[in-house]
């Protein structure tokens, strides 16, 4: 999304912990104003990390980071100002009240008492039911509304939502994705990591996969729709054959390494995928088949493979 | 500054004091009627005048001091080592605000809970003793000054504490001993010489000696070398927060 000015741009920030770990390797990530990102890795590759160095809460070893054009270290009023961060614990009060809570985190951004906007994200939430019960009497669902409430009571223009929906029941997920479409449209930046593909599927503009602390990928999720249109066609041989013979070379067959199977990939999208003169190939050249199996390949599998190459 | 933030954790630490109020003020109080109760009254009817001044009365600046010093650095270490402990510290260090803005709130809610609960055993203690203070000013003055001095250095402690162990440890292993061997229930006067000279290594010395001079007008230490030792102390408190927050010790990695 070129054009307009990131609101976030991240530029060759690592990240090396005292223990020598090193969680990032030089990210650079420039995040579009009002788009939905989707940062997806497994455990471990570096999600939390980033998010928590833009946001201010760990220090980054190299690297600038800018929000909304401001320096996160020299102007980090500015930039924390424009930040709400939703962290992947539920870590919360115990004994206050919902209302209370939500109170606390608009103040602590400096920002004069608006009770008609709290009650309005409250109600979002539908958290206004439960305004003056204490935290530690609500469910883990209802208290992960509860952060997501403190994170919109100072009204941010990006939010970061660190795997909202792990652990998660299908209703709240549901009214999730309601709630962030609805920040969308009212021109938020919204910036989640997740690890469920069909979360990114579901809800992004733009897919970044970061593994191994590095960005290995940032496209936007219709290109990788497009990519999940492949799907692959594994033929199981008789005999086991020791190369892909010349006559089959224009199909890009790949060979399996005990010989028995051959895996065509083609779009089933196209017009013709080839597959009738495929078959009709393979009897010319005598192979004499034992099973055919189709199966689609996924965003999941595009992302393992990524993941994989990228350790 | 942040005033509007500085005020919102100022009234959640006020609020969690009013939530614990057997915990932070009852039970203070309680424990310090019992001193006077033994002390003061049983033990202290059978005990000479200390400089002119009966010794029920004679230790109240020292009680008081005690309750002082053990609330201030406990409230502001629970303070801070709690949403350490809970994880809700990521809000604070997310937050648009300076560190000083922290510290001012954490240090001030604490240090001023520390500073009601002395007051409600001052008055505590004229209900057991008959008590005048000479100097009620220099009083107050000593008793923020130690209010504000110790929050900070329970604040330290709770950012260094990293568990619940941890955070008991300094309070209960140092504070108190220094407490009670800092002249609270005797004049350092009546230790032999070496012990005398050791004692003035104890900075507890220096604030309850002062601070009976504001009740009493008399003191084991000059009251202006007392002023002086908890402004020394203040400023090592201030220098060791200023350092946490530039290197983000225990806060940030």
């Amino acid at each position: 999304m070129p054009a307009m000015q990131p609101i976030i741009s991240v530029t060759g920030v690592s990240k090396r912990y005292a223990t020598g770990f090193e969680a990032l390797k030089s990210v650079d990530l420039d995040i579009a104003e009002g788009e939905i990102f989707a940062l997806l890795g497994p455990n471990g590759a570096g999600k939390t990390t980033l998010i928590s160095i833009i946001c201010g809460i760990v220090n980054k070893s190299t690297g600038t980071i800018t929000v909304g054009g401001h320096d996160n270290v020299a102007e980090y009023r500015q930039a924390r100002a424009l930040i709400g961060l939703v962290p992947q614990e539920l870590t919360t009060d115990m004994w206050e009240s919902v209302w209370d809570t939500v109170s606390y985190s608009r103040g602590l951004f400096g920002l004069r008492p608006d009770p008609a906007h709290l009650e309005k994200v409250l109600r979002d939430l539908s958290l206004w039911e439960k305004k003056d019960d204490k935290i530690m009497t609500l469910s883990g669902g209802m208290k992960r509304r509860v952060l997501i409430a403190k994170a919109l009571s100072h009204e941010p223009r990006v939010l970061f939502l660190d795997e909202p929906t792990a652990g998660v029941d299908v209703e709240l997920r549901r009214d999730m994705w309601e709630m962030v479409r609805g920040l969308k449209a009212d021109g938020v930046t919204i910036v989640l990591t997740t690890h469920y593909i069909e979360e990114a599927e579901e809800m992004a503009d733009r897919v970044g996969v970061i593994s191994g602390g590095e960005i290995i990928l940032v496209e936007e999720k219709a290109e990788l729709m497009r990519k999940l249109g492949r799907k692959e066609l594994a033929i199981q041989l008789k005999e086991p054959l020791s190369a892909v013979p010349g006559t089959l070379a224009e199909y890009g067959l790949d060979l399996s390494k005990d010989g028995h199977t051959l895996t065509y990939a083609y779009d089933t999208q196209a017009e013709r995928t080839g597959i009738t003169r495929l078959l009709r190939d393979l009897d010319t050249a005598g192979l004499r088949l034992r099973d055919l199996d189709t199966r689609q390949s996924t965003l999941e599998d595009i992302f393992v493979n990524l993941v994989g190459n990228g350790r | 500054m942040n005033m509007r933030a500085i005020y919102a954790i100022y009234r959640q630490e006020m609020a969690r004091t009013r939530r614990t109020l057997l915990q932070s003020i009852v039970s203070p109080v309680i424990s310090t009627a019992l001193y006077f109760v033994v002390f003061g009254a049983a033990i202290g009817s059978r005990m000479q005048e200390i400089d002119g001044v009966a010794y029920g009365t004679f230790i109240v600046p020292g009680l008081i001091m005690l309750s002082l010093l053990t609330q201030s650095i406990s409230n502001a270490a629970f303070g801070i080592y709690f949403p350490k402990f809970m994880g809700t510290i990521y809000e604070l260090l997310a937050a648009p605000i300076s560190y000083v803005e922290i510290v001012v709130a954490f240090v001030g809610a604490a240090a001023t809970k520390a500073t009601i609960l002395g007051l409600i055993i001052l008055a505590t203690a004229f209900l057991f003793v008959p008590l005048r203070i000479e100097h009620p000013f220099v009083m107050l003055v000593f008793m923020v000054l130690t209010a504000v001095t110790f929050s900070l250095f329970g604040f330290i402690i709770g950012i260094w504490a990293d568990n619940f162990e941890k955070l008991q440890l300094v309070p209960l292993l140092i504070v108190t001993p220094l407490t009670f061997l800092g002249g609270s229930f005797y004049s350092i006067d009546m230790l032999p010489p070496f012990w005398r000279t050791v004692t003035l290594f104890n900075p507890v010395v220096y604030l309850v000696s002062g601070f009976r001079w504001s009740f009493f007008g008399q003191s084991d230490v000059n009251v202006v070398v007392s002023l002086g030792m908890t402004f020394v102390f203040l400023l090592a408190c201030l220098g060791i927060v200023a350092w946490i927050f530039r290197t983000g010790y225990r806060l940030k990695t």
